[in-house]
């Protein structure tokens, strides 16, 4: 009756179980500690892989970031500079360019999505939507493969920051993101019950819910019970330590920004730390159909600049870069033409993500676009390649296929191609 | 030979022919197909009721759903899941017409009721009967709110909507049952004040106030195309679509319906605070600057500039007159939208999916060519229906809560296993497919088996629901207004059940609150252990539950009240609580 609630993993969890085998009535000898594992920080890294993705909702017009076009007629007022990688990129990204010797911007995307919640769906999943099948996001897909290098986790291993992100698909609600705002506040975490009795509140609980299970045998019900047990491992967690960002020193916190995004990358770093396989930072407010440089020199730029290069820089000092992909994109890019209203439309034509740590090579410019930014004349790369590679950067076999509720076989990341100057 | 039967309705009757085949097999015998003679109908017409004798006959639209529903089984090869038992039907019914579980009377009355047309008698009283006029409209005032302006519009501080306008006008037209095409056609053409109170309000403008005056009212385009018409042209504001039959053109020239709209700001005197805003039509000189041809212009892909005059979907062109006294764009698209196919079936497909789980496509709003239909001749003749009897909300869900699929047990069998359109098959709809409430549907259901008197006007509940719902939205960052929930089933959902204040308070034990009255009736701790279950799952616990209360209770030591509470937050944050089966 207990099967559910009874595995305790951490050090909140032992001391969970020694009230509770001190409790009468609906404590039983086999609800007793046995085995438990305090797995630190440092042992769940281990050999652990993470990635984090940087989501720029909105579709950032990555011409005047990544891909400059200085002089062209669709160029814009930016000019470029030297990196400590092998390109250049927006002089309004002088941190960034400290740091581009580990990572690599792909000037060579060509997609065809340029609707939000159709590119949002095929930058995340690599496939494009269908009405019959629901693709697990990268989020869900990473945390999913590398969840065994990390059998001490007691918090969710996909947690989206400040934002939506994509859902699990056919993968289950268990491996949906867990949303947080970037203060790593979450709501509702304390229940101010005495530790036994919320277990034989769980009890009740569980005999409830596995009857409705067995009824119905619908996956919906069965679902609810894996969230409910990640839920309990949750509250019960000394790692959820990891959430509180305030605990960093002010140095730091305005290192990366004291605004939503750097506090959200911040948060990112210190999940990794902690063992999270898949952390996603959101930074939305990239629609700029109307006054874009501007903005973007005043606003989105130096924002996105402190965030993403103290991340970046923290991440390599602790020596987790090695094993910890970033990634930064959006839905599409925007139209290199400037349009009346002095903004940039959608344009998922010829666009850039960008891509480093782990396994993946930083410091290059992998393709080209034309001289006034409209077509891509390299090799051209897909949502598709861009996944294969982050996860061949991670050490997760490419070959690797699921299989969908109703039995087909789906390609890990859309079975796409490895981008073979990222990976050696 | 055909076989009579009796329908009357709201106190009127007349004689209709029921078309019954004779049942193939023991599944598809339903108690539908149980006619009484009419001498036994005409006999107890004396002393029914109309409204209890309505029902005493099938309404013709539900023999045809379920025989196209059934067909599709007999097509695949699949038996349905058996009929759902009384009470799980009762919780459903009331969740989804007026957006609640039934309290403990209500159910108790309706397990008493006798009669083999008792659910269909249940059925009429939720959407006839006074007493549930406003939680009716309510309750789908709260589901449009959500489809016209999301989840989050009207709640920002310098938004132009007012929520509570949007819902004023919507739980206005609900209860008084106004026909779905006038209220399409409303919120299409309305013009005025969008706050209650103002002059010259008009709580329709809602849906459009904030969709017509940024980008040339792309928004405003694609949301009405979207959600009345069942077209997704998004997409093709800048090229033509892959795969869906609207071209570039089509876009602008459905958006031209739209440029003599506009929103205007109204401050607080002597701020630059918005207090409300106005929804107008006014004279439209064109891109072009020449009011006597209005015209759009767009862009092409290759750069190219092309002209655009308001033509509706189908091809039907308007006079291109800007002025606003030769022509008002919005009442004639509004006209051509009402006489439009595409309409009856969005309406429709939309209606089924909020009750049965799934629609007849995938998106429920996305009816084009590229996207197959599960069930294209229902949804066609549904369609028809409805426009038939004058698009009556009323008998369109009658019509679907009555139906076989909707009678069916939530339960996935050995014999319709293929049909899961959780993992992407087509739905069949050979068995209730379990969902989860909605947080408005969570919401309510908890104010109403806590029977907890909420404080404060009308106007104070609803800040305090409405606070509490925005806690679940997240944003998506487009200029779209994208927007998801994390009231999906994953666990800030949970952790707002297991701790959250919702739950604190119906969990309460203080003097007067739900538990405290509990405890005080009965006989013993097993009849309150009985109402608890009956109160939130509407049915008695099983012996598993019922030797886990009493052991709750000793953990409690012999505390009654704690042992309720433990056993009341466990029902509340189960599966059984949350979903809808």
């Amino acid at each position: 009756m207990f099967n559910n609630w009874q595995t305790p993993n951490g050090m909140s969890r032992r001391h969970f179980m020694q009230h509770l085998a001190g409790s009468s009535a609906v404590a039983t000898a086999s609800m007793t500690m046995g085995g438990a594992i305090k797995a630190n920080a440092e042992e769940m890294r281990k050999n652990g892989k993470s990635a984090i993705l940087l989501w720029m909702g909105g579709g950032p017009a990555t011409i005047d970031i990544w891909d400059l076009k200085p002089g062209a007629p669709t160029g814009g007022p930016f000019k470029p500079i030297s990196t400590t990688g092998d390109l250049q990129i927006c002089e309004h990204m002088p941190l960034v360019a400290q740091q581009m010797k580990h990572l690599s911007v792909v000037r060579s995307m060509s997609t065809r999505e340029a609707d939000h919640s159709r590119g949002r769906y095929y930058m995340h999943t690599g496939y494009v939507p269908n009405p019959n099948i629901e693709h697990p996001s990268y989020g869900s897909v990473i945390a999913h493969e590398v969840m065994d290098q990390r059998p001490g986790l007691e918090i969710p291993p996909f947690v989206s920051v400040g934002g939506a992100s994509a859902g699990p698909g056919f993968l289950g609600m268990a491996w949906s993101p867990f949303s947080v705002t970037s203060n790593g506040q979450i709501r509702n975490l304390k229940m101010d019950l005495e530790d036994n009795r919320l277990l034989q509140r769980m009890a009740a609980l569980d005999t409830i819910e596995t009857g409705f299970s067995k009824r119905t045998r619908d996956l919906p019900a069965s679902e609810h019970a894996k969230v409910l047990k990640k839920t309990f491992d949750l509250m019960t967690s000394d790692q959820m330590e990891a959430f509180r960002v305030e605990k960093e020193p002010e140095e730091v916190k305005e290192r990366y920004g004291t605004d939503r995004f750097g506090q959200g990358c911040l948060l990112a770093r210190r999940l990794v730390e902690a063992g999270v396989p898949f952390v996603e930072v959101d930074l939305g407010g990239w629609d700029n159909h109307g006054g874009i440089h501007a903005l973007f020199k005043d606003t989105k730029l130096p924002q996105l600049d402190r965030a993403m290069s103290a991340l970046v820089e923290d991440l390599n000092q602790r020596e987790l870069l090695k094993d910890t992909v970033v990634m930064w994109m959006g839905e599409f890019g925007r139209t290199p033409r400037i349009n009346q209203n002095a903004g940039r439309d959608h344009w998922a034509r010829s666009w850039s993500c960008v891509v480093g740590g782990g396994d993946i090579n930083g410091g290059l410019a992998v393709g080209e676009t034309s001289s006034d930014g409209t077509a891509v004349e390299s090799e051209p790369f897909s949502s598709e390649d861009l996944m294969t590679t982050v996860c061949k950067g991670l050490g997760i076999s490419t070959e690797k296929t699921f299989t969908s509720k109703n039995g087909r076989p789906m390609k890990i990341a859309g079975g796409g191609k490895i981008i073979s100057e990222l990976v050696a | 030979m055909p076989r009579c039967g009796y329908m009357i309705q709201r106190g009127s009757f007349k004689l209709q022919t029921i078309k019954k085949t004779p049942p193939r097999n023991l599944a598809t015998m339903t108690r539908y197909s149980t006619i009484l003679p009419a001498v036994l109908i005409l006999g107890s017409l004396l002393t029914l009721r109309a409204s209890e004798a309505a029902e005493a006959a099938v309404p013709s639209q539900v023999t045809m759903i379920n025989e196209i529903i059934e067909q599709g089984w007999r097509d695949f090869e699949i038996r349905p899941a058996s009929e759902v038992d009384d009470s799980t039907w009762c919780r459903r019914v009331f969740l989804d017409v007026i957006g609640r579980v039934p309290n403990k009377s209500e159910l108790s009355e309706f397990l008493a009721s006798k009669g083999k047309d008792k659910r269909a008698v249940l059925v009429d009283t939720l959407l006839h009967d006074d007493k549930y006029t406003e939680e009716y409209a309510s309750h789908w005032s709260t589901v449009w709110t959500n489809i016209l302006i999301g989840q989050s519009g009207g709640n920002g501080r310098d938004t132009m909507i007012s929520r509570a306008g949007m819902q004023k006008y919507l739980r206005d037209s609900f209860a008084r049952n106004k026909p779905y095409d006038r209220i399409v056609f409303d919120l299409v053409t309305a013009t005025g004040s969008t706050k209650p109170g103002t002059e010259n309000f008009n709580g329709a403008v809602n849906f459009l106030i904030d969709k017509v005056n940024e980008e040339k009212g792309v928004l405003a385009t694609s949301s009405t195309s979207r959600i009345f018409l069942g077209q997704q042209v998004q997409c093709t504001q800048c090229h033509n679509h892959p795969f869906n039959q609207w071209k570039q053109q089509m876009f602008w020239e459905f958006n031209s319906f739209f440029r003599q709209t506009r929103s205007l700001r109204r401050f607080v005197d002597g701020t630059r605070d918005v207090d409300h805003a106005e929804l107008i039509d006014e004279d439209f000189a064109g891109e072009a600057n020449d009011p006597e041809d209005a015209l759009v212009f767009y862009e092409l892909r290759n750069g190219l500039t092309r002209v655009a005059y308001p033509v509706f979907t189908d091809g039907t062109a308007i006079g291109v007159s800007g002025f606003v006294s030769d022509i008002k764009r919005r009442s004639e698209l509004g006209r051509m939208m009402l006489a439009s196919e595409n309409m009856d079936k969005m309406g429709v497909n939309r209606m089924w999916s909020l009750f049965l789980g799934f629609g007849f496509t995938k998106p429920v709003d996305d009816l084009g060519p590229h996207n197959p239909s599960s069930h294209p001749e229902l949804l066609a003749k549904l369609a028809a229906e409805f426009r038939k009897n004058s698009y009556d909300l009323k008998q369109l869900i009658t019509w679907i809560t009555l139906s076989r699929p909707y009678n069916l047990a939530s339960v996935l069998g050995s014999n319709n296993e293929i049909d899961d359109p959780s993992i992407g098959e087509m739905p069949k709809f050979s068995r209730f497919y379990l969902r989860q409430m909605s947080a408005e549907q969570l919401y309510q259901s908890l104010v109403t088996a806590t029977d907890a008197t909420s404080q404060g006007s009308y106007e104070e509940q609803e800040r305090q629901r409405n606070r509490w719902l925005q806690q679940f939205v997240v944003a998506f960052g487009t200029d779209e207004g994208d927007e998801a929930t994390t009231f999906n089933g994953s666990i800030p959902q949970a952790l707002m059940l297991f701790n959250g204040d919702l739950t604190k308070k119906a969990t309460s034990t203080a003097g007067g609150s739900f538990i405290d009255r509990l405890s005080k009736t009965g006989k013993s701790p097993r009849d309150r252990v009985n109402e608890l279950f009956l109160t939130g799952l509407a049915r008695r616990p099983s012996r598993n539950e019922m030797t886990i209360a009493s052991k709750l209770l000793i953990a409690r030591k012999g505390n009654e009240k704690e042992m309720l509470q433990d056993m009341w937050w466990a029902i509340l944050n189960s599966n059984e609580f949350i979903m809808q089966h």
